[in-house]
């Protein structure tokens, strides 16, 4: 039976938000919400993250930066764009420098809605990324057996 | 000991040193957890990062890491073997000393800023802990009769060792709060997931690399927990009773320090390291060697 989805390392990354999400996605680590008890651990590292969550609108300076993060990360990984602005750019869309929300540069999975999203629904969002984290490794690994 | 139970025993340490302390690590995340007034993880978390690991793609920046982490978990497998088995203290040092150069051999050869960064780091700690390790042989040597390396005669002391070096066991216990890779956020590779560093010397090691990097740690806490222990060992077939006991203790006192020295920087872990070895292994070995110039 496969375990993989007891251990989903998180990447944060901030794009270019305004900081309210960071501060929500934060929160989630603390003891009133404690996501470590899933075995979600907040790393630093892409090269040891399965899930990557990334808060603000991309702009024309961060579209490397995010995209880079995304090839660095090991397969299966799964992607959840953390509030209004991540989802779709938000009140920042219209700006001459944002490109739009995180799917406009890497394939975004998980979309948590929210000016800013509260951590309840981060967390709903890092579950379902968990869940679709399981499938993807199954696929995976359903792949390699065929080859 | 007969040559089947030395083998019985390195077998015994293959098999059980990574289940005992994967789940002694469970706990310490558990209790952590508890500390900080949260829930915290299952107690066998620490198994399954362990198999998603392995499960991960394997991504390497050069071919030649995956060897030289082989070799890194290979040299501290050998020193576990020598030293359940029983055999000379001094040879399980210098082994766990040349497995640290795989380690930084295969953290440089990505050339990634964070793991060199990392490694320099891990140079200084190793600086800071060897001298430590090699004296707690020597003070092993010197406190048994008749003097020897050999960790079989050791464990079988007319006395529990800690009596002649209690000295040489707060050094040691002082310097495995480095080993463990514990608390100050910055040193060169921590198990807390954010500091200063990224993850230091384990920054490029992807799934499998990393994976075989913990069970190396694993297995290398197992030896060190062992030398905690043998400082308690003696002929009374109880003192392994009085080892386990002390290793809980010291394990425990590790997540202690752990919780209440987050802030700690590396540059004061490195100059208390040489501070509690010169004064309280130094001390100790001078007292020793006086006790022993009027015994004869």
């Amino acid at each position: 039976m496969s375990t993989i989805h007891k251990s989903p390392w998180l990447l944060h990354y901030d794009g270019s938000s305004c900081n309210g999400c960071d501060i929500e996605v934060l929160a989630c680590t603390t003891p009133v919400y404690d996501v470590e008890r899933f075995g979600v651990i907040n790393t630093g590292n892409p090269m040891h993250a399965d899930i990557f969550l990334v808060t603000g609108g991309v702009n024309s300076q961060n579209a490397s930066v995010v995209k880079q993060i995304y090839e660095q990360m090991p397969e299966p990984k799964v992607v959840i764009a953390v509030g209004t602005c991540a989802c779709t750019g938000g009140i920042f869309k219209e700006c001459y420098n944002i490109k739009g929300g995180a799917d406009t540069v890497i394939p975004v999975d998980i979309y948590v809605p929210g000016c800013a999203a509260r951590p309840e629904s981060i967390i709903d969002g890092v579950v379902k990324g968990v869940a679709l984290f399981k499938e993807k490794a199954a696929k995976l690994a359903a792949s390699e057996k065929a080859n | 000991m007969t040559v089947q139970t030395k083998v019985i025993l390195a077998v015994c340490y293959i098999i059980l040193a990574p289940v005992v302390i994967g789940l002694l690590d469970g706990f310490d995340r558990k209790i952590s957890a508890r500390m900080q007034g949260r829930k915290g993880p299952s107690v066998l978390q620490p198994f399954y990062d362990l198999k998603k690991l392995f499960e991960k793609e394997a991504l390497c920046a050069n071919r030649a890491q995956l060897f030289l982490i082989r070799s890194y978990l290979m040299f501290i497998m050998l020193s576990g073997v020598l030293f359940f088995a029983g055999y000379d203290l001094l040879l399980v040092v210098f082994a766990l000393s040349t497995s640290a150069v795989f380690l930084i051999l295969a953290a440089t050869s990505t050339h990634s800023p964070f793991s060199s960064q990392g490694t320099h780091r891990e140079l200084a700690q190793i600086m800071a802990c060897e001298p430590m390790e090699l004296l707690v042989a020597v003070g092993f040597y010197l406190a048994t009769v008749p003097r020897t390396f050999n960790v079989e005669f050791i464990s079988k002391s007319f006395s529990p060792n800690i009596i002649y070096l209690p000295g040489f066991f707060i050094g040691f216990v002082f310097i495995l709060t480095i080993k463990f890779r514990k608390s100050p956020f910055d040193i060169s590779t921590s198990h807390h997931a954010h500091q200063e560093v990224v993850k230091g010397v384990t920054a490029e090691m992807v799934g499998r690399e990393y994976a075989l990097v913990t069970l190396a740690e694993w297995y290398e806490s197992a030896v060190l927990y062992g030398i905690v222990g043998l400082f308690f060992m003696s002929r009374n077939p109880f003192s392994i009773v009085y080892a386990i006991i002390a290793i809980l203790v010291v394990w425990f006192l590790e997540i202690v320090i752990d919780n209440t020295s987050a802030r700690v920087k590396w540059q004061l872990m490195l100059k208390l390291a040489w501070g509690v070895t010169i004064i309280a292994a130094g001390m100790n070995l001078f007292l020793l060697e006086i006790i022993r110039s009027n015994i004869r």
